[in-house]
């Protein structure tokens, strides 16, 4: 087992060399030039073109493309990410105020998305063809298909503007105010998680499903074990395998679509900093969003991997 | 039985919906990019049946034509992400060894990224616009397919019958293009129809942050993103081209489910 994470690791790494190198490129193809637009956009309309060949000496954007590159990889390897070209602070700073925020709604919603979808599914699975199964599996449907930044102004409309139980917008740290923040948190917390719960019931009903026609299940009836542990004991446990893997890629879909939420209740989080730096094509922030994320992807999935083994003893990884 | 008439009702749409685009210009009430500076933020009312934007525009002439835009964006990206994932999973399944390794790791350093985010850094460096965001949609829809296509040559190519094809001199080309690829198909069938929703979602995303196709041209997901300002006063701009989002996706997504289950009922649950 411990070699095998650690052969997992060492191809991570090669992963993330790769995806970096890949944006890096990218960006540095990007037809226009992230130096202008920040002069343009500042008060330094009168700039001389002496100045300007300063700048970007300063932020070394007139080396080789390959230099650079190995110079940020230095750099990240002693946790420097670079400076932003925009606000002309450190990248790293910026990451660091901002990834809790994305986080912490992206982590609730991957929960809440376990805790309903999983049983939402099993119930269905269990109760097949009644109108349970009929009504959730309409709603789950349905939930995929929502486009999730609609979703969110409708809500604004409906709980805040309309109703005004809820605030329009905004994000408020727990521990300034506990109240405030729950508050503000429910309906992107909501839009987040309702592309996730939808696919997980959906899974989980079939994966249920599938299971539920195996011979051991009917053994199980048979020696006349109780509803609950036929379902809980001998049909979950062996109908979480396809579950688990969808759960490390609804964590990438849901940050991902942080991208659209940030933007609709103007939540200052990662997304909302990265979608303005592609902008201006403000390069550190971009790389460092990318390093960060692939981290957090290569790593469910190797979480994911390993929990295979744990929940089928049958698989065995050297 | 409920799923049956679940698929016809998908089928109809998608057919009004191919029929709105095609003849977008016939169907529409008004043209779309009209403004009528002394008619804006109408209510619905019989003249114009979903109100006027804040421009005068009509916004059901707006929608039909919008459903020009969103079904040529999924189809066309769609035909970029099939054509380029089928082509590197076919050759990284049948050659393995180091080439199915390289294109494998490529494909699972395309796949850490959140489709959205992918399209959007891809449509950045290119630049916007429909033909692009078109690009960056397909390119960052290739991973599924590579990996599916990979998968299914792996388990295709050791049937006999390709056994037998190569025992009678048949090169590698020829048993690729005629006897691996043809028996690898139906489960990547079922995964367009199945991607035409995430298409058109994902497009509708990056035109709501600016990044799509570019005004005036009509795209539900500006149109989403514009009414936003007049949610108080007139909330049918924004509600109806979410309408027919959903409307749509929901459509391809049954569609391919009812193709699921006729193609391969064995793949129930998988996909």
């Amino acid at each position: 087992m411990t070699t095998y994470i650690i052969r997992r690791l060492v191809q991570s790494v090669f992963i993330l060399i790769i995806v970096t190198l890949l944006v890096f490129l990218t960006m540095h193809l990007l037809p226009g030039d992230p130096i202008l637009i920040f002069i343009s956009s500042g008060e330094l309309k009168n700039t001389s073109l002496q100045e300007i060949e300063t700048l970007r000496h300063q932020f070394g954007l007139d080396r080789p493309i390959m230099i650079q590159y190995v110079d940020w990889l230095a750099g990240v390897a002693h946790g420097d990410f670079g400076i932003s070209i925009v606000q002309r602070e450190p990248v790293l700073k910026e990451i660091i105020r901002r990834l809790p925020i994305t986080f912490q709604l992206s982590l609730i919603a991957l929960v809440i998305s376990t805790i309903i979808g999983i049983p939402a599914g099993v119930i269905c699975a269990v109760r097949r063809g009644k109108w349970v199964d009929t009504l959730v599996t309409i709603l789950a449907n349905a939930g995929i298909t929502i486009p999730v930044f609609w979703l969110g102004i409708m809500l604004i409309y409906l709980f805040a503007l309309k109703l005004g139980w809820l605030p329009v917008q905004g994000y408020t740290s727990l521990f300034a105010d506990f109240g405030k923040s729950v508050k503000q948190m429910i309906m992107p917390v909501f839009c987040l998680s309702i592309f996730s719960i939808s696919s997980i019931t959906r899974q989980t009903r079939s994966s249920m499903l599938e299971v539920m026609r195996q011979d051991y299940i009917r053994t199980a009836w048979a020696k006349g074990l109780k509803e609950r542990l036929v379902i809980m004991k001998h049909g979950i446990k062996n109908g979480l395998i396809p579950i688990v893997t969808l759960l490390g890629m609804s964590f990438s879909f849901i940050v991902g679509g942080s991208v659209l939420i940030e933007n609709v209740f103007n939540i200052p989080g990662m997304s909302r900093l990265v979608v303005n730096a592609v902008f201006v094509q403000d390069y550190p922030v971009v790389q460092g969003f990318v390093l960060i994320i692939a981290v957090v992807v290569l790593l469910t999935n190797l979480i994911v991997d390993i929990s295979y083994g744990w929940l089928d003893p049958r698989i065995r990884y050297g | 039985m409920l799923s049956r008439g679940v698929v016809i009702f998908g089928i109809i749409v998608i057919f009004i919906l191919v029929l709105s685009a095609i003849c977008a210009p016939w169907l529409a009430p008004y043209d779309p990019y009209d403004q009528k500076l002394d008619q804006t933020l109408q209510q619905p009312s019989r003249e114009h049946l979903l109100g006027t934007d804040a421009l005068g525009r009509d916004t059901l002439s707006r929608i039909i034509f919008g459903a020009r835009n969103s079904l040529m964006v999924g189809l066309v990206a769609l035909c970029i992400a099939a054509t380029v994932g089928m082509a590197i999973g076919l050759i990284a399944g049948y050659f393995s060894g180091w080439i199915n390794a390289i294109c494998m790791r490529f494909v699972d350093s395309l796949m850490c990224f959140p489709m959205i985010l992918m399209a959007l850094v891809i449509a950045a460096l290119l630049g916007g616009g429909l033909k692009n965001v078109m690009i960056a949609l397909g390119i960052a829809m290739v991973p599924g397919y590579a990996r599916l296509m990979c998968g299914q040559v792996l388990s295709v190519k050791e049937n006999d019958h390709v056994l037998a094809a190569r025992s009678l001199g048949a090169g590698n080309s020829r048993i690729i293009l005629l006897h691996i690829l043809p028996n690898c198909l139906p489960p990547l069938i079922v995964l367009i129809t199945m991607q035409i929703g995430a298409a058109i979602l994902t497009e509708a995303g990056l035109s709501f942050l600016g990044i799509g196709i570019e005004p005036p041209a009509a795209a539900w997901g500006t149109m989403i993103n514009d009414g936003r300002m007049y949610l108080l006063t007139n909330p049918i701009l924004t509600s109806a081209p979410g309408i027919a989002i959903m409307l749509v996706v929901f459509s391809f997504n049954m569609v391919g489910d009812g193709l699921r289950d006729a193609l391969d009922p064995r793949l129930r649950g998988t996909l």
